[in-house]
């Protein structure tokens, strides 16, 4: 029965109903599923559990290989590779490294959150079965949707579709892959 | 449950955005700008006055790299005068977009979020204006990369890194990048709603592969939040740095007029002056001319007003401290400096600088001249031609009539300064013209987050 279907799909008509549905999905039991939103809803994220991630990590590891890359660099052509005797002055001049160590920390760890943004979310990726959906084009708008997917343990295409369609969604749908 | 303030507040005037809007009606109406085959005489209008001085500055190029920067007016002593004093005005404009787009998100200020997005992309405008000075000023743009470090060099040296003009190299590029990169992440949910609203297929396309297959998943916005605060919070200090490097290029040099300690925040000030300046400038026609007055409310004008005043006093004390400590240090050369300003050869400028940026803005402390919107943008673009002859007199004033009275020499701007500064005008417009065009203007997910239907209410449940 799963075979073929990616998930089942309720939709809703505000940001409250998409709330409580993920709760009670979640209460339910089910992990693998996900909630489509116009818009950033922090007591969506607090449901679904989903207040930790790698990010800020990826961005500390990214600003010290900034601010390190910064520094060397600097010290590597002002005191190794090109050093110029100035009336006797230090060669590792560390003050006059500051601003561009600064700046490399930033570039670094803005570069590194973006790219770990793309890459904790699995980003780009043009299809996904969820477009699939009939009424999904208007996630972007002003629909709320959420999707039980058919990976999960406790899936079950009746049981599911049921079980959804007893939290008084506006519509509950098959997902296609 | 309303909070007090909000209660207590008039809402007919205090309110972020016009009541009685829908998730709907804000999708169509922001996206209805981009998703149309008819474009307002306006548009049209300001875009063909942006193209002919796109072109002109393109001619302006081309004579300088045929004949050189000798097309100038620059000659010793006063080599910097037009091309760093728009490079800094420029950088200057586009500390606004991203104070808006970064400080005001982390401070939690909603009223920003109709206004971020077309000030982040003044910002991106701007510094690629900036940007071109210093690179047209190298006599030889073709070889800017030797301002990088790079290995083996070709050149048998090396960039100087104790100098604040490879700084401002690291600096200015860094602020570029990351406001792109920033102004990219936040604009990915709304290509995903033009990719999904778009009639045509070659729109759709477009859309959707710079949305990159966004589909608004809640884990995907959970990291989305994350990332866009830690942007905000890299940015922050960046920009406060941008300017603070820039003004490094003048402090560390021992000219009497720019060897001070008090620039870097000075500069800053001045910059988000000028910089909401120009927010309120692009700000005012744009919401007449697309019926935006629901999202850019008066709320918005008269906040970016009161920005404006308050970086604007902050700048006129620079201009009383400067003055004063020129007069304190004892130094004469400083004070000779000073003196020069204001009653030398340059003298007119000075004062027109003092009326434009000091005199004149006080009307913003009146509530009836901030509600006037035309007066308002009015004064926005005094204080943007004020915040150019600040620069122009710090620049030229000083490097004309330093220590040596044998050196002293005047500047005169050629038309080809000119050409190249209308030419960025032309550039920057251009380029904001195209954007308006093709990308929403305002961050349609921000403002949906406004609407009171977004508050979730909470139910208790078992």
């Amino acid at each position: 029965m799963t075979k073929g279907v990616f998930g089942v799909m309720a939709e809703f008509d505000s940001p409250s109903a998409l709330v409580n549905a993920a709760r009670a999905v979640r209460s339910e039991g089910y992990r693998k599923f996900d909630a489509y939103s116009p818009f950033p809803i922090e007591e969506l994220h607090e449901a679904m559990h989903l207040h930790k991630n790698k990010l800020p990590l990826i961005v500390l590891c990214g600003g010290i290989t900034g601010g390190l890359t910064g520094y060397l660099l600097q010290y590597f052509v002002t005191v190794i590779y090109f050093p110029i005797n100035v009336a006797g002055r230090p060669l590792h001049s560390w003050p006059s490294y500051i601003p561009i160590t600064f700046e490399l920390t930033i570039l670094f760890a803005a570069i590194s959150a973006v790219l770990g943004f793309l890459g904790l979310c699995g980003l780009p990726m043009p299809y996904h079965p969820v477009f699939n959906a009939p009424r999904f084009a208007l996630a972007s708008r002003e629909q709320f949707f959420l999707c039980i997917e058919s990976s999960d343990p406790m899936f079950d295409f009746e049981k599911t579709k049921g079980f959804l369609e007893s939290l008084e969604p506006k519509e509950v749908c098959q997902v296609a892959h | 449950m309303p909070d007090e303030q909000e209660v207590l507040e008039d809402n007919t005037t205090r309110a972020v955005i016009a009541p009685g809007y829908t998730f709907g009606t804000v999708t169509d109406q922001i996206a209805s700008v981009v998703l149309t085959k008819h474009q307002p005489m306006f548009w049209v209008a300001c875009f063909g006055v942006a193209f002919s001085l796109l072109l002109l500055f393109l001619w302006a190029i081309v004579l300088l790299m045929a004949k050189g920067v000798g097309i100038w007016g620059i000659r010793t002593p006063v080599m910097w005068a037009f091309a760093i004093t728009n490079f800094v005005w420029w950088i200057g404009i586009g500390h606004a977009g991203t104070l808006i787009s970064a400080i005001l998100l982390l401070l939690n200020q909603q009223w920003r979020n109709s206004i971020n997005r077309f000030a982040e992309a003044m910002t991106l405008f701007a510094v690629a204006c900036a940007g071109m000075f210093p690179l047209l000023h190298l006599g030889r743009p073709w070889l800017f990369y030797w301002l990088f470090p790079y290995f083996p060099t070709t050149i048998g040296v090396q960039p100087n890194f104790r100098s604040p003009l490879v700084w401002d190299v690291f600096a200015v590029s860094t602020y570029g990048t990351v406001s792109l990169l920033f102004w990219y992440v936040g604009l990915m949910p709304d290509l995903g709603t033009l990719r999904d609203r778009a009639k045509n297929r070659i729109g759709k396309m477009i859309y959707g592969v710079m949305s990159m297959g966004w589909r608004g998943s809640a884990k995907h916005w959970s990291i989305f939040e994350t990332a866009s605060l830690l942007l905000a919070g890299l940015a922050t200090p960046l920009v406060l740095s941008v300017h603070t490097v820039v003004s490094f290029d003048f402090t560390i040099a021992i000219l009497p007029g720019w060897h001070s300690t008090f620039f870097p925040p000075y500069f800053v000030a001045g910059a988000i002056y000028s910089g909401f300046a120009m927010v309120l400038v692009l700000a005012i026609p744009l919401r007449k001319v697309y019926h935006l007055e629901g999202l850019i409310t008066r709320r918005h004008l008269d906040n970016s007003a009161k920005l404006m005043l308050a970086t604007g006093e902050i700048v006129a004390y620079a201009y009383i401290m400067e003055t004063f400590l020129a007069w304190y240090s004892g130094d004469v050369y400083e004070q000779a400096a000073f003196w020069h300003r204001m009653t030398g050869p340059y003298a007119i400028t000075y004062w027109v600088l003092i009326t434009c940026n000091i005199i004149l803005p006080q009307a913003l402390w009146s509530k009836r001249v901030r509600n006037n919107t035309p007066v308002l943008f009015i004064w926005s673009l005094i204080v943007l031609v004020g915040m150019w002859l600040e620069r122009y007199i710090i620049i030229v004033s000083s490097l004309a009539q330093d220590f040596l009275p044998s050196s002293w020499s005047l500047f005169q701007a050629t038309r080809w300064d000119w050409a190249t500064f209308l030419g960025t005008i032309g550039l920057f417009t251009f380029l904001f013209f195209l954007f308006i065009r093709l990308l929403p203007m305002i961050s349609i997910f921000e403002v949906r987050t406004l609407l009171p239907q977004a508050k979730v209410e909470e139910e208790v449940r078992g």
